[in-house]
């Protein structure tokens, strides 16, 4: 019995995620990535350091890591940096919304309605591979220089990602499944509420994550194009008056955040997909 | 009293011959019937027919009279895979057809206690199907079949995935279900020592194409000795009957 226990452990499906495991390794393992954080910093900072002494390169072109923490003090002091982080995430979290419900309201449509995908599905398929950017230009033509033309560039990009993994994961329901409940007196409609979209729920959870880091990258390519706030614009403002330390600054701060919403989403589908985490012995 | 009667019965798949040809058969109301045959037969084709997921291309088949028109609630369906939805608990899968049915919540909770108890699982009912063992998860599926009150129980292969000891200790539960719970079982299998130990009769299936090669009561008392002679005797017939079947098929399978 404990065998079969332990295959259909294995057969439990986990998503793929870091797990640091228990006790001593998972400190050993915890130590070790923190150690990857401060090894990066260390070299940077001996670079620039090293630099100093050799001349390799102008030391104008990369600032050491303080100086760049200096700079971000300094636009936190004069509101800037405030100010350019909130416009960003504005933009991105009002675009992702927009994208996510159109999203997963259209891949649940086309994935339930043979007649709707036939109709659909080639259109998105022939816009999809075209960069996003590539429209960039045109949707500030359309909605101008304002919020109108990021947020609708954002919600654009993010749409494909969602669209996409919700009608994989509607597809791929497993057909038992459908039978089991039918068997039971499943109605259609009770049969989608119930188990079609439960099924697909991590597929499209997938699709939300990686739409968000998506929004994230194209925020900053509308920014450098046509703003006068958020961090694309903080980069590029930066370019102009040759401010490398804040460039950086920019940089950094996207990093952080998109990182911080990164683990968020990753606790949220944790709390959502309870049923995925496998058993412990 | 007939409870399933499956007159003439036909079965084509697009592509080859005809999967099934020219099926009679009356089960009778809490009967308990295998179906037994090498694969290739039909057997689950058959099945899928009266659980209403595949329309027959000749022929009916109906339950208390009533001609199969899809799947539905008065046949509960048990399958191989096991087919629980992993985002719901043990509990909340055995609650799945009273929930449908629109049962008050302590109701729908009460009945699944009762039935994971039934199978031997009280007190696991919070657990997910992946915390679970094949055999546990088959018994959860059971309990999800019969907490909707089906009169006709459709098994097919249920055990097939299970070890050799599991698979045993298990006919034996869902003998003393059974007994306790009174169904009409039809219950799909290959395995010979099975068919016998469960059923009143065994359907014998003929393969290419499918069909009914012969139907043996099995009139041994319950609960069955396994080495008793008889027990021994019956399985021999069956096994060169179905032995036939097999060397019609040849070298490829």
């Amino acid at each position: 019995m404990s065998a079969s226990i332990a295959a259909a452990q294995k057969a439990g499906q986990s998503p793929p995620r870091v797990r640091l495991g228990t006790g001593s390794a998972r400190i050993r393992r915890l130590a070790l990535r923190t150690l990857s954080v401060v090894l990066f910093f260390a070299l940077w900072y001996a670079v620039t350091w090293l630099n100093r002494a050799a001349h390799w390169f102008n030391p104008l072109l990369l600032p050491p890591p303080d100086k760049v923490l200096e700079a971000g003090i300094e636009l936190v002091r004069t509101g800037e940096l405030q100010h350019d982080i909130a416009a960003s995430l504005y933009r991105v979290v009002v675009g992702f919304v927009i994208a996510s419900v159109l999203g997963v309201a259209t891949g649940l449509l086309v994935g339930t309605w043979r007649t709707l995908e036939d109709l659909l599905d080639p259109m998105i398929e022939l816009l999809r591979p075209i960069p996003p950017l590539a429209f960039l230009p045109m949707m500030v033509l359309w909605f101008g220089i304002g919020e109108g033309s990021k947020i609708a560039f954002i919600a654009y990009a993010a749409f494909f990602p969602v669209f996409t993994t919700t009608l994989e994961g509607i597809k791929f329901v497993d057909p038992v499944l459908l039978r089991a409940a039918s068997s039971l007196g499943a109605t259609r409609a009770e049969m989608f509420r119930y188990v079609i979209f439960p099924a697909a729920l991590p597929a499209i959870i997938t699709g939300l994550r990686l739409a968000f880091g998506l929004s994230f990258f194209v925020i900053v390519a509308a920014e450098f194009i046509a703003a006068d706030s958020g961090l694309g614009y903080l980069i590029n403002d930066a370019r102009t008056f040759f401010l490398v330390s804040n460039m950086l600054l920019g940089a950094a701060v996207i990093g952080i955040i998109g990182f911080t919403f990164n683990i968020a989403l990753r606790r949220l589908e944790h709390a959502l997909l309870r049923w995925r985490r496998p058993a412990r012995p | 009293m007939t409870k399933i009667s499956i007159e003439g019965v036909s079965k084509s798949f697009n592509d080859a011959g005809p999967a099934l040809h020219g099926v009679n058969l009356k089960l009778a109301a809490n009967s308990f019937t295998c179906l037994l045959g090498p694969s290739g037969c039909g057997k689950s084709t058959l099945l899928n027919m009266i659980a209403g997921f595949l329309h027959p291309t000749t022929g009916r088949v109906a339950v208390d009279g009533i001609d199969v028109n899809g799947p539905g609630a008065d046949r509960g369906v048990v399958f191989q895979e096991y087919a629980l939805f992993p985002w719901r608990t043990a509990a909340q899968n055995v609650a799945f057809g009273p929930m449908l049915k629109r049962l008050p919540k302590p109701q729908q909770l009460e009945t699944a206690q009762r039935y994971l108890a039934l199978v031997g699982l009280a007190g696991h009912g919070a657990k997910y199907p992946s915390e679970l063992s094949g055999g546990m998860k088959q018994r959860v599926a059971i309990a999800r079949a019969l907490a909707n009150a089906p009169s006709v129980l459709l098994m097919d292969e249920p055990f097939g995935a299970l070890d050799a000891q599991t698979r045993e200790v298990l006919q034996e539960e869902l003998l003393r279900i059974w007994q306790q719970e009174r169904k009409t079982v039809v219950f799909v299998t290959h395995s010979i020592s099975e068919s016998v130990f469960l059923s009143d009769r065994v359907v014998v299936m003929a393969t290419r194409p499918g069909a009914v090669k012969e139907v043996i009561d099995i009139p041994l008392p319950h609960p069955r000795d396994r080495s008793s002679p008889e027990f021994v005797a019956l399985e021999k017939h069956l096994k060169r009957l179905v032995r036939e079947e097999v060397e019609k098929l040849g070298v490829d399978t």
